[in-house]
């Protein structure tokens, strides 16, 4: 009959088109990232690795601003070493983040940064950064962990400082939700 | 029930009533059985739902903590929306498209029967385990409806993950649903019944049905990443690992703002059959309520952020996403334009659904005004998450989607059963659900302006006089839905016979079968001049 197999067509390509949006769902998770970086929207995606200096232009200075936090339940002492800097843009910057453990255990940490303005990210080069990989601490143990940076030379006129803050996440691997960082066995919160 | 054979003489062999006992009800493909069951299921969950409301307004009729503990409260207002939403509204209205969708074209059934038959029954099954999630440790989802992550995810509770897999559920039943009404629509209609001459029901349920399929399995992949998040460490919501909340809510609203017109478009159908039988005109404007109603299928797709006006979008998204919004209100103002029309100099009568109709173009125009406050990026920042929102989407979900629905069944009622309905008591439903509704949800939006947050069980003592107003009007409109339940089942009981035609000035093929339809309609293609 001919309605059966117009129907049967037509039954696969609705399906065929809904398994594709349920593909595209998850698509939407690099594209949203894809979309971060082309648009500079977010401040989550930053410029990473070896960036080149193309001379560093005297005449202007951008604040920096450092902010670390700690994201609920984490108990480390974590904050920047100097929490304002003068940077001219081309110029390569080195600082640090200094971490603490007061816990009586092992504890991995992993710093998210977040760039405001949010279209300053793509200008902040991360040449190398703690954030790139996770920190781990034996109890009672403190890190200066380094931060080498740039500005680029094309950071738009109108951003005259720029604030770069982390949040400090608990993945220590018996710890499943970050809530429960202080109720663990043996933990003495600070 | 009727069995009669009204189909003109011919070959049908296959003609026989409906099966016996409850294997009628498991094992049909009949497209009115499953209609049928439909709605009953869709009463069920409406009353369920309902009574989870009026709790919530009992606790919210003075300030302070009387009723129910605040967890107790989250879990209430966010099973009170899901069940809402995708237990009385959506299956409603998918109800209705199986009973009349094939009436209407001049269709013997829905092109696929069986996978009918399916897409209700797994919908209990999806219930049923949503429900059970009251009873569990820790409680049921208490994260709202709309489940933003981390809430789902770090801070859910176990029942969360029940939920997910009632998500799955719901989803495959809506995604067979719209495909079965697409294939229906496209394949089965009478010769002659053009797409231009498709009754407007029948073009709004087709459009929705293309929404359904491209956003339901969306959701399910929302949910899908949730899951993965709780059980199997990956972080597409969690920042720890690299993941972004903010991302969640994109992915949820990019379903949610085309759901919202799901639950709406079909309302547009019912009330665009009914004005013009009541008013003995034809529908002002057939073709531009099309094109109104396919731009607005578009549009929804481009304006999911405006939930999101607060969460931090750079100014160019605000403006883009406002703009888009505003936009929307174009082709809505023309179908409310159309209706009006239909109405003007028109030969006009108020049975109980054009009253139902009349209330749903007034008062759903209402909620669109709010909408288009809330559109407007800069106030949103005030209104955001307050009271005006509930009163908003109220406006446009109650006296919106469930007047049309009522509408609706009161208007089919007679062809279902055969049966007149008693006017008086359909008038008494309506003017007291319609007073009820406009106590309940008015004075949210001075509470919402006056800066009452939502999804909270106490509040500020300035909010205590419009909150206990709202709470005697859910009352009012809550019990006066028992009235509603009365009502179809003395119809169903009455002995008033309905004529074919039901109604002096409708118009369509689903008033050419008797009343009540017969088990089986259209075997032989009706002619369309």
């Amino acid at each position: 009959m001919d309605t059966a197999r117009a129907n049967r067509r037509l039954i696969v390509r609705l399906l065929l088109a809904s398994v594709l949006m349920f593909g595209f769902g998850f698509a939407l998770v690099p594209l949203y990232d894809v979309f971060c970086k082309v648009t500079g929207l977010n401040g989550r995606i930053t410029a990473t690795g070896p960036a080149d200096a193309e001379g560093v232009d005297t005449a202007r200075q951008v604040k920096v601003r450092l902010i670390g936090i700690n994201n609920e339940g984490m108990p480390w002492k974590f904050g920047p070493q100097e929490s304002l800097l003068e940077v001219n843009p081309g110029e390569m910057k080195q600082t640090a983040f200094l971490a603490s453990n007061p816990t009586a255990q092992r504890m991995v940490a992993q710093a998210i940064p977040s760039v405001s303005p949010g279209e300053a990210a793509q200008y902040l080069h991360k040449i190398n950064c703690f954030c790139f990989n996770s920190q781990t601490l034996a109890a009672g143990e403190g890190v200066e962990m380094p931060l080498l940076f740039m500005i680029d030379t094309d950071l738009p006129e109108s951003i005259h400082s720029i604030t770069l803050s982390y949040t400090l996440f608990d993945i220590s691997p018996d710890n499943t939700g970050t809530a429960q960082a202080d109720t663990q066995e043996g933990g003495s919160p600070i | 029930m009727s069995t009669l054979d009204t189909a003109v003489p011919g070959l049908h062999e296959e003609h026989h009533g409906p099966a016996k006992g409850l294997g009628r009800w498991l094992f049909t493909t009949n497209h009115k059985d499953i209609g049928t069951l439909y709605l009953w299921f869709s009463l069920l969950m409406f009353l369920t739902g309902g009574v989870m409301a009026l709790l919530i307004r009992s606790e919210l009729f003075q300030p302070g903590l009387q009723l129910v503990e605040p967890g107790f409260f989250n879990q209430l207002t966010t099973m009170h929306g899901l069940i809402m939403v995708f237990g009385a509204v959506m299956p409603a209205f998918v109800g209705l498209a199986n009973w009349m969708v094939p009436l209407m074209i001049g269709a013997p059934d829905m092109a696929l029967p069986r996978m009918n038959n399916w897409s209700f029954w797994i919908l209990p099954f999806a219930f049923a385990i949503l429900i059970s999630t009251l009873f569990m440790d820790g409680g049921a989802p208490n994260f709202g409806w709309t489940f933003y992550a981390p809430l789902s995810t770090t801070y859910a509770p176990p029942s969360v993950t029940y939920f997910i897999f009632s998500i799955h559920i719901m989803g495959a039943s809506s995604i067979m649903g719209a495909i079965n009404i697409i294939a229906t629509i496209l394949n089965m209609r009478a010769p002659g019944m053009t797409m231009m001459k498709l009754p407007l029901f029948v073009w709004t349920w087709l459009i929705t049905a293309f929404l359904l399929i491209a956003v339901m399995p969306v959701l399910a992949g929302v949910v899908t990443m949730m899951l993965m998040d709780i059980h199997f460490g990956t972080s597409f919501f969690n920042a720890a690992g690299g993941g972004d909340p903010v991302l969640f809510q994109h992915v949820f609203w990019f379903f949610g703002h085309p759901e919202v017109y799901i639950m709406i478009l079909p309302a547009f159908g019912i009330v665009s059959q009914i004005i013009p039988t009541f008013s003995r005109k034809k529908l002002f404007g057939y073709a531009s309520m099309v094109y109104a109603t396919a731009s607005i299928a578009v549009l929804s797709f481009l304006v999911w952020a405006h939930h999101m006006f607060t969460v931090g979008l750079p100014l160019a998204g605000e403006l883009f996403f406002m703009f888009a919004t505003m936009l929307i209100a174009v082709p809505t103002g023309v179908k409310v334009f159309n209706w009006v029309a239909t109405m003007y100099r028109g030969s006009l009568t108020f049975e109980t659904p054009m009253l139902f109709a009349v209330a749903f173009v007034v008062l759903f125009t209402i909620g669109g005004f709010s909408g288009l406050m809330l559109a407007i990026a800069p106030v949103d920042f005030q209104y955001h998450d307050t009271y005006f929102v509930v009163a908003h989407f109220h406006y446009v979900l109650v006296p919106g989607a469930i007047f049309s629905i009522m509408a609706g069944v009161y208007y089919w009622l007679p062809k279902w059963t055969g049966h007149m309905l008693d006017e008086r008591m359909g008038k008494l439903h309506f003017w007291l659900s319609f007073i009820g509704v406009n106590i309940t949800f008015f004075p949210m939006h001075f509470l919402g302006l006056a800066g009452m947050p939502r999804r909270i069980p106490d509040y500020a003592l300035q909010f205590a006089d419009f909150n206990m107003i709202a709470s005697i009007g859910a009352f009012i409109f809550g019990f006066s839905q028992l009235l509603f339940v009365w009502n179809v089942i003395q119809n169903i009981r009455s002995r008033e016979a309905a004529t074919a035609r039901v109604w002096e000035g409708a118009q369509g093929l689903e008033w050419e079968v008797p009343s009540p339809a017969p088990y089986h309609t259209h075997t032989t293609p009706p002619k369309v001049e």
